[in-house]
C-alpha cells in the first residue's frame, strides 16, 4: 500500500488549478487587457500599451500573489488549529485570532489620535500595524491556549474564542466612539479586508512571514499526525507536546497575524479550506494535507478575489464579505450533507 | 507458569502513586513492589476509583511517582529519553482517538511514528510491521475502513494493533474491555494472551473482568485500600486475597469455582 503515490494526481490537479486561476485572476479587472498582453507583461516581453504593463506588474500581480499568500496562510493556520485543538470548528477567525489582530490594529489606528502628537506618526506606519496585529493575535492565541490547558473540553475553548471576539468587538466600539471620523474610516476600511493595497515591498515582507510560518508548519507535519490521536497517545509516541504546541502557536500567529495586518481580517478561509480538502482528498496524513490545503487555500482566495471584481466595475467588493458569502454556504452545505464534520 | 529466568521488563521499587500539588500530596497507593517479565499477561484489578488508571499512568511514565522507582528494562523511567521510551512502552488508553476520520491503516501506521524519518515516511520495514500487527490482531480485512465505521469491539482491536505495531516489549492497556459484550471481552483478553505468547511481549492491563482475568492471566495485581497485592491467580486464590476486593455483603468470592457471585 503506497499511501503517498495515490494522491499525486489530485495534488497536481490542484496545482494546475491554482496556476490557471492565477492567470485568470491577473487577466480580469476593471481595465480589459488581452490575454496576449497579460502574458507579455508577466514575462517581460513587448506589450501593446505601457499602462497595461504597469497595471499588471504593479497592481494585479502583487494582488494575485497576496491572494495566494493570504489564502494558503489562513488555510494552513486553520488546519493547524483544527489539529491542535482537535476541533473541527477551529480556525483563526473562530478562535478569535482575527479579533485579536483587529483589536491591535484598532488600538493603533484609533488610539493614535488619543495619544496624539509625534507618537501618532510612528504608530500609523504600516509596520506598526503589522506588529500590533501580530501581537494582538498572539495574545488571543496564548489566552486560548492557556484556557485549553486548564479546560480539556474543546467546546469550552471555542466558547472562549467567541468571548474574546465579542470582548475585542466591545473594546473596538468603545475606541471608535471616541475617535475622529478619519481614523474610524481608516479602521473600517482595514476591516473590510483588501488584497490590492500592497506594494511589492509589502508583498515581500508578508511573504517572509508566510514562509517562516509555512516552514514551521511543515517542520511538525509528522507530529501533527500523532496529535490526531490525542495528546496522551502523542506523548507515548515520544512527541514533545509543549514544544510542538509552541511551534504550532508561533506558526499560526505569524501567519494569521501578518496576513490580517496586511490584508485585513478575512473570515472563513481558515475554517473552510481544510474541510473542503478533506472532502476532495479523503486523507488525514498531514504530509498530503498540508500541501493540499496550501493549494486549496490559494485557489479559494483567487476565486474570491475574482468574484470581488467580477462585476467588471471600477469597484472592488470588500474581500472579507466575499469570503463569507462564498464560505458560509459551503460550510453549511457540507454540514448538512455529511450530517457531521468528519475530522 | 512462573519462569524466573525470564527478563524483567517492568519493576517497581517501593513506589507511591498519587497526585501532588504545591501544598498537599494525595497518596492513592503506597509501597508498591511488582515485577513483570517478558511474555507475561498481567491484570490490574480493583474497584472503581481505587487508582488503577493512576497506577498505569505512573508505570507508563505519563505521570510522575510520588516516591520510589519505576524501572523499565532495569532503567529508571524518568531517565529514559521520551523517544526511547516510545520504543519500550506502548499504550492503549480509555480515551478514544480523537480523529475518527482516520482509516484503520492510518491509525495503526501511527504506531510506527517513533521509527520514521522527520516527515513520517513509512519504510518497507514499517509497512511490514504494520501488516504483521494487523495480522496478529486479525483485522486485515478492516484496514481500509474509517474508524467511525467500526464497532467498539473492532476499534479496540485496532487500538491494540497500533500498540503492537509500535513494537515495544511492554504494552499497557487501560480498561481494554469496557463497553464490550461478554463475548468480545473474552475475545480481547484471549487475544492479549495470544499476543504475549506469540510476540513475547509483556502486557499489563487494567480491567474489571476479574473472573476472566483469573482464568487467563499469569499474574494479577490487586489494588485495594491504598495497598497492592500481587501474585499468580493461584497464589492469590490460596491466600484468600480476592475475598476483600469488594465491600462486604453484595458480592462474595466463591473459592470452589474461583469466581465472584452475587450474595443470595
Amino acid at each position: 500500500m503506497l499511501q503517498s503515490q495515490k494522491y499525486v494526481v489530485p495534488l497536481l490537479l490542484l496545482f494546475l488549478g491554482v496556476i490557471v486561476l492565477g492567470f485568470l485572476n491577473i487577466s480580469l479587472g476593471s481595465v480589459n487587457i488581452p490575454f496576449k498582453d497579460v502574458f507579455a507583461s508577466i514575462f517581460n516581453l513587448e506589450v501593446s500599451k505601457e499602462t497595461w504593463r504597469y497595471i499588471i506588474v504593479e497592481y494585479r500581480l502583487p494582488k494575485a500573489i497576496t491572494a495566494i499568500i493570504t489564502g494558503s496562510g489562513l488555510a494552513i493556520s486553520g488546519l493547524l488549529m483544527q489539529t491542535l485543538f482537535r476541533n473541527p470548528l477551529a480556525g483563526p477567525y473562530v478562535l478569535g485570532l482575527s479579533s485579536g489582530a483587529s483589536l491591535g490594529v484598532a488600538i493603533v489606528i484609533m488610539g493614535a489620535s488619543v495619544f496624539g502628537g509625534a507618537f501618532a506618526g510612528i504608530l500609523l506606519s504600516k509596520w506598526s500595524l503589522v506588529v500590533a496585529s501580530s501581537l494582538g493575535s498572539l495574545l488571543v492565541l496564548l489566552a486560548v491556549m492557556l484556557a485549553s490547558i486548564r479546560l480539556r473540553d474543546t467546546m469550552a475553548i471555542l466558547i472562549i474564542g467567541l468571548m474574546f471576539a465579542s470582548l475585542t468587538a466591545a473594546v473596538v466600539s468603545v475606541l471608535s466612539y471616541f475617535s475622529p471620523a478619519a481614523q474610524l474610516q481608516q479602521y473600517i476600511f482595514w476591516s473590510f479586508g483588501s488584497l490590492g493595497d500592497l506594494s511589492w515591498n509589502e508583498v515581500g515582507i508578508l511573504a517572509m512571514f508566510w514562509l517562516v510560518g509555512l516552514v514551521l508548519a511543515i517542520s511538525c507535519i509528522k507530529n501533527l499526525d500523532t496529535l490526531l490521536l490525542g495528546e496522551q497517545y502523542a506523548k507515548s509516541l515520544g512527541v514533545s507536546i509543549p514544544r510542538n504546541r509552541l511551534i504550532i502557536i508561533i506558526a499560526t500567529s505569524l501567519l494569521a497575524g501578518s496576513i490580517t495586518a496586511f490584508a485585513g481580517p478575512i473570515a472563513f478561509v481558515g475554517l473552510a479550506v481544510p474541510h473542503l480538502i478533506r472532502q476532495v482528498i479523503p486523507v488525514n496524513n498531514h504530509r498530503i494535507l498540508v500541501p493540499a490545503v496550501i493549494l486549496g487555500g490559494s485557489a479559494l482566495m483567487l476565486i474570491c478575489d475574482i468574484a470581488a471584481q467580477l462585476p467588471g466595475q471600477e469597484y472592488t467588493l470588500p474581500i472579507n464579505a466575499i469570503t463569507s458569502l462564498i464560505g458560509a454556504p459551503v460550510v453549511i452545505w457540507l454540514l448538512v450533507r455529511k450530517r457531521k464534520f468528519l475530522f | 507458569m512462573d519462569q524466573p529466568e525470564q527478563h524483567s521488563i517492568l519493576k517497581t521499587i517501593n513506589l507511591d502513586i498519587g497526585y501532588s500539588t504545591k501544598t498537599e500530596k494525595t497518596i492513592i497507593a503506597e509501597a508498591i513492589d511488582i515485577e513483570v517479565n517478558q511474555g507475561e499477561l498481567v491484570a490490574v484489578i480493583g474497584v472503581n476509583g481505587v487508582g488503577k488508571s493512576t497506577f498505569l499512568r505512573t508505570l507508563s511514565g505519563v505521570q510522575d511517582a510520588l516516591k520510589g522507582k519505576v524501572l523499565v528494562k532495569n532503567e529508571q523511567i524518568q531517565q529514559i529519553d521520551s523517544l526511547e521510551l516510545a520504543s519500550l512502552v506502548s499504550l492503549v488508553l480509555t480515551e478514544q482517538p480523537i480523529s475518527k476520520n482516520l482509516s484503520v491503516f492510518e491509525l495503526v501506521a501511527l504506531g510506527r511514528q517513533p521509527y520514521t524519518n522527520w516527515i513520517g515516511r513509512l519504510s518497507k520495514n514499517d509497512l511490514r510491521q504494520i501488516k504483521k500487527s494487523l495480522q496478529n490482531v486479525g483485522i486485515e480485512d478492516l484496514q481500509n475502513k474509517k474508524c467511525y465505521e467500526l464497532s467498539d469491539g473492532q476499534l479496540q482491536k485496532v487500538l491494540i494493533a497500533r500498540a503492537i505495531a509500535q513494537n515495544t516489549p511492554l504494552v499497557i492497556l487501560d480498561e481494554p474491555t469496557t463497553h464490550l459484550d461478554l463475548y468480545h471481552k473474552a475475545y480481547v483478553l484471549k487475544l492479549l494472551k495470544k499476543l504475549t505468547r506469540k510476540t513475547n511481549k509483556a502486557i499489563v492491563f487494567a480491567s474489571h473482568e476479574i473472573n476472566l482475568a483469573i482464568q487467563l492471566c499469569d499474574k494479577i495485581i490487586l489494588m485495594q485500600n491504598k495497598k497492592v497485592t500481587t501474585g499468580s491467580p493461584k497464589e492469590l486464590l490460596e491466600s484468600g486475597a480476592f475475598s476483600t476486593v469488594f465491600p462486604e455483603g453484595l458480592i462474595i468470592f466463591d473459592k470452589a469455582s474461583a469466581s465472584f457471585k452475587i450474595n443470595p
